[in-house]
C-alpha cells in the first residue's frame, strides 16, 4: 500500500514534483541556516577556548624581549607564549595588508613587538582579566589586551540569530503543513468518485484514509530529501569562501556539513509534517464524501 | 434476509419517496423490483445498502436493524452484499483485474487468494481474457459484466442490482439475467430493480411493483 501510494504520486509527476519542490525549499532554508549557525557557534567557542592576551611591548632590545618572555612564561595559568618581533610583525603586515609600498616610505618600523599569551583552557572570564592585569604590570609591557568583549557581543548576536532561525523553522513548518494539506485536499476531491465507490463496496474510513496519509508521508519524505540536497549544495558552495575567510584570520576553521543525525531529523521531520498535513486534510474532507 | 416494516422515506424538503413499504425477502430468494422511474426503486435499494436511512419504519437486513446500526458498522454490512450499478461505477484509472479485486483488498484477503478469486469471477462473466484491459476500452455490456464480477467476487450473501440492463440490447440483457439466475442457484439472495417488463416476465420470480412510493402490487409470478 505504501508502494502503491508512491506509484500514485509518480502517476502525475509534474504536480507531485512541484509540491515536493515547495516542501524541499521550505525545509532547506532553516536546515542550511541551522548548519551555518552551528558552525558559527563552533568557531566562536574555539575562539572562546583560546582567548588570547596580546602584550604590546615598549621599544625593547631583543635580549630584553627574551628576558620578558621568560618572565611571562613563569606566570601561572599560561599554556604557551609566542614572540612576534617588530621586524616579523612588519613582514606579516606587508604580506596581508597590501600596503607594501606605503610601508617602504616609512623611515623606521612603527610596529611594536608583541608577545601573544595563550592562557590555559577553561579559565573563567575573571581569571583571564586578573591574568591580563598582572601581565600589564610587568616592566616592558606597554599594554596587555584581553579580547573577550567582542566574543561576548558575538554570542549575543548568535543568540538573536538562533531565535530567528527557530522562528523561521516554525513558520516554514507551518507552510509545509499547509502545502501538504492543500495538495491532499485536491487529491481527495479529484478522487471523489473512487472514494464513493470504495465506500459503497464496504471500505472503512481507515482504509480510505490510508493511501492519503501515506501520500502525505511520501511528500514530506521526498521534500526532506530534496531539502538535504539543496542545503548540502548551498553549504558546499560556501565551503571555499569560508575557508578563505578563516585563513585570513589565521584560522584553520573549515565549514562543517550536516551530520547524519541532522539528516535523519530533516527526513523524519519532513515525513511527520507530511503525515500531519494530510491527516488534517483527510479529517476535514473525507467525511463530506458519502455515496449518493 | 431483507425485511421492510412500514418503511417511509422523506427527503429533506421533498415529497415522500417511499410510503409505508413492507415486504420480506427470504434467504436464497430472487426477486424483481419494478416501477416507473421516480417510483422509488433506487431509494429502496439505497435503504438496503444503508446509503440512506429510513424516516419511519424498520429496515432489517441480515438480522440487523439498520436504523440502529452505528455508522462505523456500515462497511461490514456492505461487505455482506454485492451491488451492481446501472452506470457500472468502475474506476477508470485501473485495469479490469484491479477493479474486480477491490472488494477483496478492502476485506484484507491474501494476494494469492485475490488472484484466484478474481480470475474465477471474471471467468464466470466470460471476461477472463480482458483482465489486463482498461475499462474504457470495453463495450457497455462488458463494463456491466466487470461490475457484476466485482459485485460477486467476495461471494456476498445478497446481490442488489439497480437497472443492471439499463443500456443494453435484449440479447445482452438476457445473458446478464442468466448470470443473476446462476448466482441465485448457489444460494445468493438476489434483488433486481428494473423497468424492463419483458425481462421480468421471462423469469418466474416474485415481483414487487412500486407506484409513487407504495407497493402497488406484489406478485409471485407463478413460482
Amino acid at each position: 500500500m505504501l508502494y502503491f501510494s508512491l506509484a500514485k504520486l509518480l502517476a502525475s509527476p509534474l504536480a507531485s514534483l512541484m509540491t515536493v519542490a515547495v516542501i524541499g525549499i521550505s525545509i532547506a532554508l532553516p536546515t542550511a541556516s541551522y548548519v551555518l549557525l552551528a558552525n558559527a557557534q563552533t568557531a566562536s567557542s574555539d575562539w572562546d577556548a583560546n582567548a588570547r592576551i596580546s602584550l604590546y611591548l615598549n621599544d625593547l632590545s631583543s635580549a630584553d624581549a627574551d628576558a620578558l618572555l621568560g618572565q611571562v612564561q613563569a606566570q601561572s595559568g599560561i599554556a604557551g607564549v609566542a614572540y612576534l618581533s617588530p621586524d616579523k610583525a612588519l613582514e606579516e603586515f606587508r604580506e596581508i595588508s597590501g600596503f607594501g609600498d606605503a610601508l617602504d616610505a616609512l623611515d623606521n618600523n612603527p610596529l611594536p613587538g608583541v608577545i601573544v599569551v595563550e592562557p590555559q583552557a577553561g579559565l573563567s572570564a575573571e581569571r583571564l582579566q586578573a591574568l591580563a592585569d598582572s601581565l600589564n604590570r610587568l616592566d616592558g609591557v606597554d599594554l596587555a589586551q584581553l579580547d573577550v568583549e567582542w566574543v561576548k557581543r558575538l554570542h549575543a548576536i548568535l543568540r538573536i540569530i538562533r531565535r530567528s532561525v527557530t522562528a523561521l523553522a516554525a513558520l516554514l513548518s507551518l507552510a509545509v503543513l499547509l502545502v501538504v494539506g492543500n495538495t491532499i485536499r485536491l487529491d481527495i476531491l479529484n478522487r471523489r468518485a473512487e472514494i464513493e465507490v470504495t465506500k459503497l463496496i464496504g471500505a472503512t474510513d481507515g482504509f480510505i484514509r490510508r493511501p492519503f496519509l501515506y501520500g502525505g508521508i511520501w511528500y514530506g519524505l521526498l521534500g526532506g530529501a530534496l531539502a538535504l540536497v539543496l542545503s548540502g549544495t548551498t553549504l558546499l558552495l560556501l565551503r571555499e569562501p569560508v575557508a578563505q575567510l578563516a585563513s585570513l584570520y589565521g584560522s584553520a576553521f573549515r565549514l562543517r556539513m550536516f551530520d547524519w543525525q541532522l539528516a535523519v531529523l530533516v527526513l523524519g521531520g519532513g515525513a511527520t509534517l507530511g503525515w500531519l498535513g494530510s491527516w488534517l486534510a483527510v479529517g476535514r474532507h473525507l467525511k463530506r464524501i458519502e455515496p449518493r | 434476509m431483507i425485511r421492510f416494516d412500514n418503511v417511509s422515506k422523506r427527503y429533506p424538503g421533498g415529497q415522500e419517496a417511499l410510503s409505508s413499504v413492507s415486504f420480506h425477502l427470504t434467504p436464497g430468494s430472487m426477486s424483481f423490483l419494478t416501477g416507473h422511474s421516480g417510483a422509488g426503486k433506487s431509494t429502496l435499494l439505497k435503504l438496503i445498502a444503508a446509503i440512506e436511512r429510513s424516516s419511519r419504519g424498520q429496515v432489517i437486513v441480515d438480522g440487523r436493524n439498520l436504523g440502529k446500526l452505528p455508522k462505523r458498522q456500515i462497511p461490514w454490512l456492505r461487505r455482506r452484499m454485492g451491488i451492481v450499478f446501472q452506470d457500472h461505477h468502475l474506476l477508470y484509472d485501473r485495469s479490469v483485474f484491479d477493479n474486480v479485486s477491490l472488494p477483496l483488498i478492502i476485506a484484507g484477503y491474501k494476494p494469492r487468494d485475490i488472484g484466484r478469486r478474481v480470475r474465477a469471477s471474471l471467468d464466470k462473466v466470460g471476461l477472463l481474457h480482458k483482465e489486463k484491459a482498461m475499462p474504457v476500452t470495453l463495450s457497455g455490456g462488458e463494463q456491466q459484466r466487470v461490475g457484476i464480477a466485482r459485485a460477486v467476487v467476495h461471494r456476498p450473501a445478497m446481490l442488489l442490482a439497480d437497472e443492471p440492463t439499463g443500456n443494453l440490447d435484449p440479447q445482452l440483457s438476457h445473458e446478464i439475467m442468466q448470470l443473476f439466475v446462476q448466482f441465485n442457484q448457489v444460494g445468493v439472495t438476489v434483488l433486481i430493480a428494473t423497468h424492463d417488463i419483458v425481462l421480468v416476465k421471462a423469469l418466474r420470480c416474485p415481483v414487487l411493483t412500486l407506484e409513487q412510493g407504495r407497493i402497488a402490487h406484489s406478485a409471485d409470478n407463478g413460482r
